[in-house]
């Protein structure tokens, strides 16, 4: 068995994705303490200058006008053919819209064990272990990963992604790609853009995030009211707008927006690892949940268990209070 | 136009999950299993389908839990056939060996497409549609949130989500299995009334497997995010808690 890491690149308009930075530096670490090298697999078109981007040994390339767009298909068979004959001990992706697909496709193709959710990835006494969130974050499972290639997907803003990236100067080589390619079943159409003309969530201070605990959308403007005084906007969690509540544009977390606001107050959520990570890195979180052991309030910095819908409209009241006694 | 919908049950997060003595697994004694919520959502856009193209929905399900009541309500809300398949496993095996049951349920049918939810709470090898298709050589993608049929049935059309609001319009020759992410509209509300008269008449189709050799994951420990290392509670009355937040809010100059 190999020891080297593999990175599978992700990119976006023409821009590295930071799940991409953040496990190149992982990577990095990994391959280090095992004195192997770390690769990276870059597959699109026109992508050969985010090499340089790299801070690999190795990048394995396709660049090819059917790599423009993502397909599940086509890059399954590129990595397919790029894992033919080595043996990387492990082979880091993100836990995204690319690499769920990636993971568990390529796992049954190619006959390797795969781990999804991670979140930490350490090595103790030699050995590799890498701890997953199930159960909407409920419990963490630690396990020691297995000797054959495994293909893991980290949760992006589990690692930190590097100031300034410390790019090197990899070698860079062609995949050979299957000659079965051109009869793909999967085409790229288009890209949809969000709906336009909405508050931008990523720009507002002041966050009031509503969840399944808002229990109906006639709770709505109760929570709108409380972000009007303290001069925000309402943000939620994905079942509040799957119900078509609020639109797409006020979600948070891994198929929503990721936010960094000044304040983050969380009522009815309970922190699932698709919410936790759009918003885990806002400046202060309070988490407002009749569950005391909801995951939310693992992470956030102050929390009350208490009814989210009783408590909106007495902290709505007391924050018009005190800013009334700020302005006299 | 004929759709499988491939659903499991998972444990229910309002219950509550306790570990067992080994520190190795979750205690089954504390599970109450409900439908996965991503396979509801794949049982809701088979249905929405099937109201815009003439098609056969067969939903099938393996036997952890109380799958009898789930797949009566699939019959509730619109699907042809429920067929319950029997593994004779205890507890809800690793995905890449669900993945392999369904695969052998399906071997021999034929069906355009394969629905399944995009990812189930308790997924910690993959997630099934992915291993399916894997195994089964067919086209996959996964989060999708709408599919619509083109060019008769040979084709689906299907937008994939990313991040910050974006999707992928994508064409996807059939068979082909598809993840679930969300429906176009949330799963229908079945009255209760409705259910209790679809049971009386409903026939759940068994199917007995032989479970292939199982593959599992060599968990090292299984933890619960520790107590106390979190949040700084405020507690009281709800309007104690209150002025204790504004309170917060004002030391942090958050107050305007
Ligand atoms: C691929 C993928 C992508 C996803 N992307 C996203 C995403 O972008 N954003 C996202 O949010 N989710 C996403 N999810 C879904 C995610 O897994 C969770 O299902 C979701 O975040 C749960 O939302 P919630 O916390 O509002 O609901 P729940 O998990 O149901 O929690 C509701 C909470 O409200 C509490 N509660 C109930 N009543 C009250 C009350 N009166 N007062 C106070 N508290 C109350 C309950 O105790 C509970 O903790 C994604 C899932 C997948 C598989
Ligand atoms: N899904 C989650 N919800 C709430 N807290 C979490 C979650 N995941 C991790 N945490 C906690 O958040 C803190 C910071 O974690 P992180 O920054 O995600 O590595 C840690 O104390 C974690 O236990």
């Amino acid at each position: 068995m190999g020891k080297d890491i593999w990175v599978v690149a992700e990119h976006f308009q023409g821009h590295l994705n930071d799940i991409t930075l953040e496990l190149v530096a992982k990577g990095r670490e990994l391959a280090q303490a095992a004195e192997a090298k770390l690769a990276v697999v870059l597959l699109g078109s026109k992508v050969k200058g985010l090499a340089s981007e790299l801070a690999a040994d190795v990048v394995y390339l396709v660049d090819r006008p059917e790599f423009r767009e993502f397909t599940p298909e086509a890059y399954c068979a590129a990595l397919e053919a790029a894992l033919k004959d080595a043996q990387p001990r492990a082979v880091l992706m993100g836990s995204t819209s690319v690499g769920l697909d990636l993971l568990s496709m390529l796992s049954a193709r190619i006959a390797c064990p795969c781990l999804d959710n991670c979140t930490r990835l350490e090595v103790r006494d030699g050995r590799l272990f890498a701890t997953s969130q199930i159960y909407g974050g409920k419990l963490f499972v630690e396990v020691a990963v297995p000797e054959a290639t495994t293909l893991i997907a980290v949760i992006p803003g589990s690692f930190p992604r590097p100031e300034a990236s410390a790019a090197g100067r990899p070698e860079v080589q062609d995949i050979p790609l299957p000659a079965t390619l051109p009869e793909l079943r999967i085409k790229f159409r288009k890209l949809i853009e969000p709906p336009p003309g909405d508050v931008d969530i990523t720009q507002v201070p002041v966050l009031v995030a509503v969840g399944r605990g808002i229990q109906n959308p006639d709770n709505l403007p109760m929570a709108e009211k409380l972000a009007e005084v303290l001069g925000g906007a309402v943000c939620a969690s994905r079942p509040v707008i799957d119900q078509g509540w609020l639109p797409l544009t006020r979600q948070v977390g891994k198929s929503g927006m990721t936010v960094k606001p000044k304040l983050y107050l969380a009522f009815g959520i309970s922190g699932a690892p698709e919410h936790w990570e759009g918003m885990k890195n806002s400046e202060l979180i309070v988490a407002v949940n009749t569950d005391p052991k909801a995951p939310i309030f693992g992470g956030a910095h102050y929390g009350a268990v208490t009814d989210a819908l009783e408590l909106i409209p007495l902290l709505t009241e007391e924050a018009r209070k005190a800013s009334m006694k700020k302005a006299s | 136009m004929n759709i499988a919908v491939l659903t499991k049950q998972v444990p229910d997060l309002v219950e509550g999950v306790e570990i067992d003595s080994t520190g190795k697994a979750v205690d089954p004694d504390s599970i109450r299993y409900i439908l996965s919520e991503s396979d509801d959502h794949a049982l809701e856009e088979a249905v929405l389908l099937k109201e815009r193209t003439p098609a056969r929905v067969e939903m099938f399900s393996l036997d952890t839990g109380e799958v009898r009541d789930t797949l009566c309500m699939a019959l509730a809300k619109g699907a042809d056939r429920v067929v319950l398949i029997r593994t004779g496993l205890e507890t809800l095996p690793s995905n890449h060996t669900v993945a392999k049951i369904f695969a052998s349920v399906l071997q021999g049918l034929s069906f355009d497409l394969i629905l399944t939810g995009v990812r189930a709470i308790d997924d910690l090898d993959g997630s099934l549609g992915g291993l399916l298709a894997g195994y089964l050589n067919l086209p996959y993608v996964g989060l999708v949130r709408k599919v619509e049929m083109a060019d008769g049935t040979s084709m689906a059309i299907v937008q994939k989500e990313y991040p910050g609001g974006y999707a992928a319009e994508l064409e996807v020759k059939l068979p082909a299995v598809l993840g679930i992410q969300a429906a176009e509209q949330p799963p229908r509300y079945v009255p209760v009334s409705r259910l209790r008269q679809v049971m009386k008449t409903a026939k759940v189709e068994e199917k007995e497997t032989t479970a292939p050799e199982p593959e599992t994951v060599a968990v090292e420990r299984m933890f619960k995010p520790e107590e106390g290392m979190g949040a700084t509670m405020f507690s009281g009355t709800p309007e104690e808690i209150a002025s204790q937040i504004v309170g917060l809010f004002s030391e942090r100059r958050l107050v305007r």
